[in-house]
């Protein structure tokens, strides 16, 4: 068990933190130099392309690969049979992991729609394409299940038969006394709740380019998509090559949300292609790829909750039963469900929850990461049981919240599933969202227009954003986990050459969009006095690299800053020590300042940063005798605050601490004749602690609230019961452009966590996290003439059309106007 | 393949002889045949604008325009944007407003608003939005990049040539 108070920086004014700098990433981005792994080019190079089956459920009965194999400029035609002989099954961290194997290809059958039954290696993709069209499969279509109530059923077909179920998981916690809470109730209300599938459909697909040298036996994959470096070995044993001779090389993503937080097939066919070839292969998926098998589908949800609420407004207790559709294999188990309970009571004292949750399979894309892995459901979830609770007890969406926040007084606040809200201040981000709103003009417009027979609607939700989540999350489900993991480090390596020049090494893949190079050149100039813009920032490999995490779970900031400041340290600790000796004083009494060491009381005796690293470099005999020569140092920054769960699961233990909170106060216009929704003003305001870059966090929160509006409005990844997917192009899943996105109003508070550098929390994932909740209340709000509630997403103009129609049906409101 | 064709066309403002598969698309010719990585492959079936760079002036899907329709064309990608080593006020006005994250989608976005200022060197914000809205950002939600927009209009109409700083230039 271990709790680290990390100590703010002592009182000082920060240089850089908190300056909106321009990204030191941008110029090579503005030319065209980005270096993403479809811009890598080796001598030598081939291309693959992988077939795809067009079955949701079959068995494959035979496949012909012989005409591919004869066509000029074709190297290689694998089948998933020889993939199985080549790598063992796929890294997998979900439950009985022996019972749903999950391999590179497919072998005997198929489970989704676009899986990979073969790949072709060809001198280009031209060819390895054509080469591709000649490969014969016989398929002997098998039922499919596509529905997870279905798949529940005895007699459903299954989508694995050694599991002997299509539930993979199931389990319900209780944390606190909900039966009391219920029972004492005034009022239950109760909800049926849908959220269908999207995902981070990132503009640059998932790609590797692999490259094996048979005389050292090494293997370099440059990739996108992997992180979590010290997990690497499980991706050498699938491709059957020593552990110390795999190297990861990350290169920039051109986005992720998620999805490219450990996609790995992609990596893995690449590398086993190499490896059998000898020269170097790419493998960079398409759209169609992409879409149909990336990996990270998200969370495909369907909910019953009831919420235990009081006459006066006060949150008693919530249940939530979920049914998750899993897809075809559940490669992180239910860390979804993790990031869940992390903040299951939103930012209310809810006293009592008790979770179900079952992970079905089906025959569908499997899921992974979508920008906030699942919680973003469950804060919809909430929201929309307080908002029912308002509307049942006659009470303003404000006051039930206020009535119900935290209290600043309380933290740090450990909720019922046990994990712990560092800090916060939830009446102040909501009363900065409701002056940025102009709320109660709205309400005025709002009540004015009705009369005119237009339907406008305000929503006002407060939800947390959770960050920095330690290893427990993925094991605590289990009585008898197969192990307990506990490490999530991340690591930086600081070096500073003779002429007092920083490189900061990084070791995961940490370039999202999330603007990594900026956030650690800032944090290097805040401890170390340099213009951030002179920080060289460089990425390692795998081989010979510390162990890093990466940026999923809004973790990279936090933990990057602890591993700068501890690395920082340690080269100020020697560096003292250096300029003890110049300078002829006693090391303890110096003090740094202004990039340098200085005699305390007489600041003209000093040595520049730069003065004691040539020292280091090139007078190792003039310096004491423990001063080796050069000046670098590296740090491993462990989770700051975990704690382990208890041994009958009633109380989890930390294990996503640094929380931030957001309201958005969205005001729109809904247009019942067609579904159609219009922005009258859009408000968000988030507290994500301690902000390092300004400009680049709201970058974040408006790019979010943008890819929630997706989510909230238009992307869904739709099968029909064939297990057909319908929505395979951008023609049919549809990304909002910039003609359906509001000019977003952000308002910041700055909450400091007492628990990490500088106060910092994560901030990436708020925006998707907050807006389908505040757009639904909008929904309600706008339709509460005519009783319509919003109760699954994405609320396409159709389905906000039927809930009209239906509301109709029932009786409910009349049309004005 | 016997499929091929000489094409010949200016890229960047330099002459460009090449012969070509008919097949060919025009965004593997760039990146592949001339190693002009700046312009990136996103839907492959043009509905997301990464693939954009200008023939004639005009804005184009290369993913979905084969090198052979190029014969004879001008074209323009983001390497040809910069000039001697300096960044063009766009570039200027969308690092100033960090208007990119990811920066996938930026070449692409650059071109697409190059060709808008050119029509219409002074857009509203409307406007902006409006040109804009051919190609997808997943990253931004837009609004940085119509204040850069805006504001490289704003740096244009003012006499500013792409004489902007250098790149690794500091600045706050």
């Amino acid at each position: 068990m271990s709790v680290t108070h990390t100590t703010p920086t002592p009182e000082r004014e920060l240089r850089w933190v908190g300056k909106s700098i321009r990204r030191v990433e941008d110029p090579k981005f503005l030319t065209g130099r980005g270096g993403y792994v479809d811009d890598i080019v080796l001598p030598g190079m081939l291309h693959a392309a992988v077939l795809r089956s067009p079955h949701a459920h079959a068995r494959i009965v035979r496949m012909d690969v012989e005409a591919p194999r004869r066509l000029p400029g074709v190297a290689a035609v694998v089948t998933g049979a020889e993939a199985a002989e080549l790598c063992n099954p796929m890294p997998d961290f979900g439950p009985a992991p022996d019972k749903h194997v999950w391999r590179c290809l497919a072998v005997d059958k198929v489970r989704h729609v676009g899986e990979g039954v073969a790949v072709v290696v060809a001198e280009s993709r031209y060819l390895a394409e054509d080469a591709r069209d000649l490969i014969e499969v016989e398929y002997e279509p098998l039922p499919v299940v596509a529905d997870p109530i279905a798949a529940m059923e005895p007699s459903a077909p299954l989508v694995h038969e050694a599991l002997g179920s299509n539930v993979a998981y199931q389990r319900t916690f209780v944390f606190g006394e909900v039966e009391r809470d219920f029972a004492e109730a005034d009022l239950v209300v109760r909800d049926h709740l849908r959220w269908h599938r999207s995902g981070g459909q990132p503009l640059e697909t998932v790609g590797a380019v692999a490259d094996y040298d048979p005389a050292t036996g090494m293997l370099t994959i440059h990739c996108n998509s992997l992180t979590f470096t010290h997990f690497l070995f499980m991706l050498a044993n699938t491709l059957k090559v020593p552990a110390n001779r795999l190297d990861v090389r990350p290169t920039p993503a051109g986005g992720s949300f998620g999805s490219k937080f450990w996609a790995v097939k992609v990596a893995a066919v690449a590398g086993m292609l190499a490896k059998k070839l000898g020269r170097p292969v790419k493998l960079i998926e398409d759209r169609v790829d992409n879409i149909t098998s990336c990996d990270h589908h998200g969370s495909d949800r369907i909910y019953d909750v009831e919420l235990a609420v009081m006459k006066d407004g006060t949150l008693r207790g919530i249940k939530f039963d979920v049914v998750d559709d899993y897809g075809a294999y559940i490669q992180f188990g239910t860390g979804t469900h993790g990031n869940s309970l992390a903040q299951c009571v939103g930012p209310y004292r809810i006293g009592s929850v008790q979770y179900a949750v079952r992970a079905v399979l089906t025959n569908k894309c499997q899921q992974g990461a979508h920008r906030g892995f699942g919680s973003e459901v469950t804060n919809w979830a909430i929201e929309r049981m307080v908002d029912l609770a308002a509307r049942e007890l006659g009470m303003d969406p404000v006051e039930i919240r206020r009535r119900n926040f935290i209290r600043p007084d309380q933290f740090p606040y450990f909720i019922p599933s046990g994990n712990v809200y560092d800090s916060g201040n939830y009446e102040g981000v909501m009363d900065i969202a409701l002056r940025l709103a102009d709320y109660e003009h709205w309400r005025r417009e709002q009540e004015r227009l009705r009369r005119e027979g237009r339907y406008i609607g305000i929503g006002v939700i407060s939800c947390q954003e959770r960050s920095v989540f330690s290893a427990t999350e993925f094991w605590f489900w289990f009585d008898e986990p197969a192990a307990k993991v506990t490490s999530a480090p991340e690591s930086v390596t600081l070096s500073v050459d003779p002429t007092g020049g920083i490189t900061a090494t990084l070791y995961s893949n940490a370039f999202w969009g999330n603007s990594s190079d900026t956030v650690v050149a800032q944090l290097v100039g805040e401890e170390f006095d340099v213009d951030p813009h002179s920080v060289n920032v460089v990425y390692s490999g795998s081989n010979r690299g510390l162990p890093a995490t990466g940026p999923g779970g809004s973790r990279f900031t936090v933990m990057v800053a602890g591993a700068i400041n501890g690395a920082a340290a340690r080269i100020k600790e020697k560096a003292r020590k250096v300029a003890g000796h110049v300078l002829e004083v006693d090391a303890e009494d110096l003090e740094w300042a202004e990039g340098g060491f200085r005699v305390r009381g007489a600041p003209d005796r000093r040595l520049s940063l730069a003065e004691i690293a040539l020292q280091t470099y090139l007078f190792k005999h003039s310096l004491p005798d423990e001063i080796e020569t050069g000046l670098e140092a590296s740090k491993v920054y462990d989770h700051p605050y975990t704690t382990m769960p208890s041994d009958d699961r009633s109380n989890l233990g930390v294990f996503y601490p640094f929380v931030g909170n957001a309201c958005h106060v969205p005001v729109i216009e809904v247009d019942p004749d067609t579904g159609a929704i219009s922005y009258l003003r859009y408000v968000a305001v988030h507290d994500a602690g301690t902000m390092v870059n300004p400009r680049g966090l709201e970058g974040q929160i408006i790019g979010g609230t943008a890819h929630g509006i997706g989510t909230a409005l238009f992307e869904e990844y739709v099968y029909d019961r064939d297990g057909q997917l319908l929505t395979t192009s951008y023609m049919d899943y549809l990304i909002p452009s910039a003609m359906e996105v509001p000019e977003v109003i952000v308002g910041h508070q700055e909450t400091p966590s007492p628990f990490t550098v500088h106060g910092i929390k994560g901030g990436g994932e708020g925006g998707r996290m907050m807006t389908p909740a505040a757009l639904s209340a909008a929904i309600d709000d706008a339709l509460a003439p005519l009783g319509v509630r919003c109760t699954e997403l994405p609320a396409t103009p159709e389905r906000i059309r039927r809930w009209i129609e239906e509301a109709r049906a029932r009786g409910g409101g009349t049309m004005s106007g | 393949m016997t499929d091929r064709h000489r094409i010949a066309l200016t890229v960047n403002g330099r002459p460009c002889e090449a012969e070509v598969e008919s097949r060919r698309l025009l965004v593997d010719f760039l990146r592949e045949d001339l190693g002009l990585k700046g312009a990136h492959i996103g839907c492959e079936h043009g509905v997301c604008g990464t693939c954009t760079v200008l023939m004639n002036g005009e804005s184009i899907r290369s993913c979905i325009t084969l090198a052979v329709q190029a014969n004879g064309s001008s074209i323009l990608t983001v390497e040809g944007l910069a000039g001697d080593g300096r960044l063009h006020p766009l570039q200027e006005a969308f690092w100033d407003h960090q208007a990119l994250q990811c920066g996938y989608c930026t070449p692409g976005m650059l071109l697409r608003a190059h060709e808008l200022l050119q029509e219409n060197p002074r857009p509203t914000a409307a406007q902006v939005r409006a040109a804009i809205a051919s190609n997808l950002c997943r990253c931004t939600g837009y609004q940085f990049i119509v204040e850069a927009v805006l504001d490289a209009a704003r740096r244009l109409e003012a006499g500013a040539t792409g004489q902007g700083h250098e790149p690794a230039a500091s600045r706050t």
